[in-house]
């Protein structure tokens, strides 16, 4: 539309084209992504419980969108923003387990079920049914977790989710050694601001 | 009047794509952010085998490290290949930031005490940034503490606390080439108090070269080598060639496996060398490798973690 404007002098015909074009090109944008929610700040911990040794592993950097009209959701995980109380386990989760230079990122991409993109415009909570494809270590798997969004009143959404990851389901191999200092099912909790894109 | 109606015609082309169900909704928070990546674990813990990695204890880590060296193999069946004879040093290391460690070490070699302060001003960048090796300066100093009258046999002449010190200065660069191929050079100076005769030089300019290759997640294959330029090490006399033609100061080599399980690394290794603090090893190795006159031998490396900066949230 500024396009418009600013070519005023320039002839009526190539005038009223570079407008179609520019409201036509807006149009899709105008109507979608109003339902689009983002954040690059989500937070992700994962918690491995044994009598043992209690390993938690914490990252803020998670990126993701959520299109509350299709139900869209995608989650971006850089496997080394991940961080631990002892540098050691770090060093360990990402050179043994996870290797994190040959599969530096884990992923989720899937649909979520059981609220409107005409229902999240008005503040309340909303229990939901996350369905999608999880890849950890490079090996994908599909998953179904419950989850749930908070709008508050400005109108950003507040989604948590908790669900159990099996290293084992991703191709992690734990050695006998250490067998007993790390939990069959990890707990994974997800913790995370949208704001509208 | 053609190019105006293919282009309106191409239009709602476009706004369809914007409607695709399987499109990456990720692409549309545009390009990541740069945050740079710093490479980490080019060595499985601070120290090849006697000398110093680019690796750094953790900002308040506590590292307990035990040095063990056996006598030779060639001492034969007699001594048990060398396993009735040890030589330890046993040491503290520790991590004030994720850039400088402390340490301090007792030897049974001349029973010597030595402290040192690593500081890592460089880091290997991995992603982000333009960094290509990782590079660290090492500053330490040892007191060889045995009785005076053991040290000092001419009681005529002065004795000075000072001729018991040592230093060693060191530049530790290395890269980590890929996963498992790590390279290191180490440029240094070792600087002593006192040396016996005038031939000797107080400081010794050395050279070392080390690396290792990872075979698996947990076990690597480390090798180090430290060349001390020539004349500057006492020379044999030719009366004492001639009694033994391999008399001599010698260049330090070791070969050794790194074996990490948890919270240990285990290195085993094979080395001329008896000492286990800079001045030992890269100016006092006597021993000959094609002698046999070779140091089985270990270190065991235990880590405690005192201080945790970055404590996980748990939610």
């Amino acid at each position: 539309m500024i396009l418009a404007y600013t070519d005023r002098r320039k002839t009526t015909d190539m005038n009223t084209v570079r407008t179609i074009i520019a409201v036509a090109a807006l149009l899709p944008l105008a109507t979608i992504a109003q339902d689009r929610y983002a954040t690059r700040t989500g937070h992700i911990t994962f918690t491995s419980e044994t009598p043992v040794e209690l390993i938690v592993g914490e990252n803020n950097k998670v990126t993701s969108v959520f299109d509350a009209t299709s139900g869209a959701i995608q989650f971006d995980v850089l496997i080394k923003a991940f961080e631990f109380e002892k540098a050691l386990l770090q060093e360990h989760f990402n050179e043994n387990y996870m290797e994190s230079n040959t599969f530096p990122k884990a992923s989720f991409k899937g649909k979520m079920t059981g609220v409107t993109a005409e229902q999240l415009k008005t503040a309340g909570t909303y229990e939901v049914l996350v369905e999608g494809e999880l890849t950890i270590h490079g090996v994908m798997k599909p998953v179904k977790a419950k989850g749930t969004l908070v709008v508050d009143a400005a109108g950003g959404i507040k989604a948590s989710s908790d669900f159990t990851v099996k290293p084992e389901d991703h191709g992690i191999t734990i050695p006998s050694v250490v067998r007993k200092s790390i939990a069959e099912e990890v707990q994974v909790k997800v913790r995370l601001d949208y704001t509208k894109m | 009047m053609l190019r105006t109606t293919l282009l309106v015609l191409s239009v709602p082309l476009l706004s369809v794509s914007a409607f695709a169900q399987d499109e990456d909704l990720l692409k549309l928070l545009g390009g990541e952010d740069t945050v740079p990546v710093y490479t980490t674990a080019s060595f499985k813990t601070t120290r090849v085998i006697n000398g110093h990695s680019v690796e750094n204890t953790a900002h308040g880590v506590l590292d307990f490290k035990i040095g063990h060296r056996f006598g030779t193999l060639e001492e034969g069946v007699s001594n048990f290949f060398g396993l009735d004879q040890a030589t330890i040093r046993l040491g503290l290391d520790y991590g004030l930031t994720d850039r400088v460690m402390i340490g301090i070490g007792r030897s049974s070699y001349q029973k010597t005490v030595d402290g040192f302060v690593k500081y890592k001003f460089l880091r290997q960048c991995q992603e982000g940034c333009g960094m290509p090796v990782t590079a660290a300066f090492v500053a330490s100093s040892a007191v060889n503490t045995t009785q005076q009258s053991d040290y000092w046999p001419d009681e005529s002449k002065t004795y000075y606390f000072s001729n018991r010190m040592s230093y060693s200065f060191q530049l530790v660069v290395g890269r980590k080439f890929t996963e498992s191929l790590t390279l290191q050079l180490t440029p240094g100076l070792v600087h002593r108090n006192l040396v016996t005769t005038v031939d000797e030089k107080n400081d010794v300019y050395n050279v070392g070269l080390s690396g290792r290759i990872k075979l698996s997640k947990r076990v690597s294959l480390n090798a180090e080598y430290f060349y001390v330029l020539p004349g500057q090490l006492l020379e044999p006399t030719a009366a004492e060639l001639a009694a033994d033609p391999n008399a001599g100061f010698k260049n330090s080599l070791s070969i050794g496996f790194d074996i990490e399980t948890g919270g240990h690394v285990f290195q085993l290794h094979f080395t001329n060398s008896t000492g286990m603090f800079e001045r030992a090893f890269i100016t006092e190795t006597t021993n000959s490798w094609s002698e046999g006159q070779i140091h089985y031998g270990f270190n065991i490396s235990r880590v405690f973690t005192l201080h945790t900066p970055k404590k996980p949230k748990q939610i």
